[in-house]
């Protein structure tokens, strides 16, 4: 087992005929750390993953572990030297083996004996908590176990870097919490330096040391769960992360000072205050600066949550009527319209918020929301951000 | 259960029938008393005893040549090729045109005067035309060109429905290619190598017009079916030629089981590939 600290991926790009599934991909991987991948369908998480670890070949940059370098485009380490682990969706366990040799058949290639093969399985086996299950065949398991006897499979040959494409993916929603937090688990006792593919933003949020969020081949944003949750970088990863709010509007004013914006966004409605926590040297300080100066349109992003029914002093008032009122046990999800509503408006655009209080469909609300929690993003991030608007709320 | 009726008398008509009535030939004489004089015939005739060994020595290698090919065929194109639909096409040809036409067309193609030979000789790799028909050679090409397609198609089907995944991790676990065809490819091939193995054993088994058309039917290539035929439709013995077909079946029977009991001790988990 060669020791490492760091693995860096460089200018990673890979093109699939004449479309570009990865682009300009560069990320350093410190050892230990729990990196997610995290982005809609069709975003390239999975061809990252697999470019990583040299199932695909890349179309350009390069890939080193410390000094060495892995993968430049042109040479390449085959994936069986890399050793790394991975963990597939659909558990690709090997059907005609029993559990025993599904997990020994890494051991066995690399020629341990008969004593250390047995002794490691069993503690590999132990470590996911399948005990006694050596003799079973993959189709006598449920999903949850398959999947634990794969990392079983992988974590038994101590790999440099352990890779999860979707793995919780095709369990029911109870299975994938208790996973989950045995993956945690499993991570914190073991530190192997891994990368997690998902589209599930709570597996992302609750995994990782630092997630990737990504979008179209590209990379949106890179940051510890606390960074891209409260503090998204622009508007597809800020709706990705639940602000779902997004209205346009234009800026009537703007105060600068060193660490924030107070900016007054006119919706035609109603004019909101935002106190924007942009400081110097932002990208999005300088988009929202230009926005103003050019008189561009920007666009609100809200949590859900961030809206009160019960206004408290100092917050922006939202005068609506409740369209939609969805039941959802502690909570209920509710849609409201602007009043007065007015040609002008986009006819789409809509308040979400959750109210623990029941909520009449009709009836009229005077919401509230805090110019803290209003991020605004230049209106020309809609247009790239179409994809994230598509995406089903999770 | 009542939807199951019209293909129960189909079975028994098609199927039960004639296999009881045959069987009741074997086992009478031509006035219909019992006798065993049939099967006794059979096995102290010489000339008819060796048919058993020549039969298998045409159809025993042809299989294993035809699904031994079948295999890296499939391997290779598992994920597919380009051009694949103009390779699939020109294995179904032989299967949709009959024996009998290839046995045509390999009599004028591979004759001694046919292009093939022309071509050997013009190429200059045989001095004299090489003999490919009417003998043995001949039957065992002819089985190799009806036999291949299947063991070929059938073989496609089942690797291709392997999860690709499986093939991926054995390579993330450090296999090569060739440790991850014979460890995970290979072993779950196995059931789809025995049946077509089988299928392919039994097609060549009962071998008649080729062995006819392209081999030696009075010597090299009489294979039983050729000894059945002229019991039946040469001497007018239906009780002697029906006593052959059931060694036939028996001896089919026989190697079936050999390949079944092979496949039962290298594939011994689930039986379902795919979902994993």
């Amino acid at each position: 087992m060669s020791d490492f600290k760091r693995i860096s991926v460089r200018g990673m790009s890979k093109r699939f005929g004449e479309k570009l599934a990865l682009q300009d991909f560069t990320l350093d991987l410190y050892k230990g750390e729990f990196v997610t991948f995290l982005g809609p369908s069709g975003c390239g998480k999975s061809t990252a993953l697999n470019c990583i670890t040299g199932l695909l070949p890349i179309s350009s940059g390069e890939i080193y572990i410390d000094d060495e370098c892995i993968d430049d485009s042109k040479r390449k380490t085959a994936p069986e030297k890399r050793e790394f682990g991975m963990v597939f969706q659909n558990y690709a366990l090997f059907p005609h083996l029993t559990v025993f040799d599904n997990i020994a058949f890494g051991l066995r290639l690399r020629k341990h004996t008969r004593k250390s093969v047995i002794e490691k399985v069993e503690s590999a086996l132990r470590l996911v908590h399948l005990e006694g299950y050596s003799n079973k065949y993959p189709t006598q398991m449920s999903g949850g176990e398959q999947q634990r006897v794969a990392i079983a499979r992988c974590i038994v040959l101590e790999p440099r870097l352990l890779l999860l494409d979707e793995p919780l993916s095709n369990l029911d929603a109870k299975l994938r919490v208790e996973l989950r937090y045995e993956l945690k688990a499993l991570h914190e006792r073991l530190r192997v330096t891994t990368i997690y593919v998902t589209h599930d933003q709570t597996e992302a949020l609750a995994l990782s040391d630092r997630i990737v969020v990504m979008r179209a081949g590209k990379i949106q944003q890179v940051g510890t769960p606390e960074e891209v949750f409260s503090d998204p970088a622009n508007l597809f990863v800020a709706d990705f992360m639940g602000f779902k709010n997004v209205w346009k509007g234009t800026l009537q004013s703007l105060a600068e000072s060193p660490d924030h914006l107070d900016a007054v966004v006119g919706l035609g409605v109603t004019t909101l205050r935002a106190s924007l926590h942009y400081p110097q040297g932002d990208a999005r300080r300088e988009a929202i600066t230009a926005a103003f100066s050019s008189g561009a349109p920007v666009v609100t992003a809200i949590r859900p949550e961030d809206i009160h029914l019960r206004p408290a002093q100092g917050m922006n008032a939202l005068p609506c009527t409740a369209t939609l009122v969805e039941y959802q046990g502690q909570a209920s999800q509710v849609s409201a319209g602007f009043d007065p509503s007015s040609p002008e408006r986009n006819a789409g655009d809509r308040i979400d918020f959750r109210s623990a209080q029941r909520v009449g469909v009709g009836e009229a609300l005077q919401l509230g929301v805090a110019p803290d929690n209003i991020l605004l993003f230049p209106a020309s991030d809609l247009a790239t951000g179409g994809q994230a608007q598509e995406r089903a709320a999770p | 259960m009542i939807l199951l009726v019209p293909a129960i008398i189909f079975l028994v008509l098609l199927f039960l029938y004639p296999f009881a009535y045959g069987l009741y030939l074997s086992l009478t004489n031509a006035k219909g008393d019992g006798t065993f004089a049939n099967y006794l015939r059979f096995f102290a005739d010489p000339r008819d005893f060796r048919t058993i060994w020549t039969t298998l020595w045409i159809a025993v290698p042809i299989t294993f040549i035809n699904v031994g090919l079948a295999i890296p065929f499939a391997y290779y194109m598992r994920r597919g090729l380009r051009g694949e639909k103009l390779v699939t096409f020109f294995l179904i040809v032989p299967i949709t045109l009959g024996t009998v036409l290839i046995s045509e067309g390999m009599l004028s193609y591979m004759g001694p005067k046919g292009w093939l030979n022309q071509f050997l000789m013009a190429v200059g790799l045989v001095k004299d035309p090489v003999r490919f028909t009417h003998n043995y050679l001949g039957v065992v090409i002819s089985l190799g060109l009806s036999g291949f397609p299947y063991a070929f198609l059938m073989l496609l089907g089942y690797i291709s429905g392997i999860n690709p995944d499986l093939e991926k991790a054995s390579q993330m676990l450090g296999a090569s290619k060739l440790q991850t065809f014979w460890k995970i490819l290979f072993p779950l091939m196995v059931p789809g190598i025995a049946i077509s193995f089988c299928l392919n054993f039994v097609m060549a088994f009962s071998v008649f017009p080729s062995a006819v058309l392209l081999g030696q039917p009075s010597g090299p290539t009489r294979v039983m079916a050729i000894a059945a035929y002229q019991w039946a439709f040469e001497k007018f013995n239906f009780n002697a030629a029906s006593a052959i077909s059931m060694v036939m079946a028996a001896i089919e029977l026989i190697v079936i089981t050999l390949v079944l009991v092979w496949r039962g001790r290298m594939y011994k988990g689930a039986s379902i590939v795919g979902k994993g």
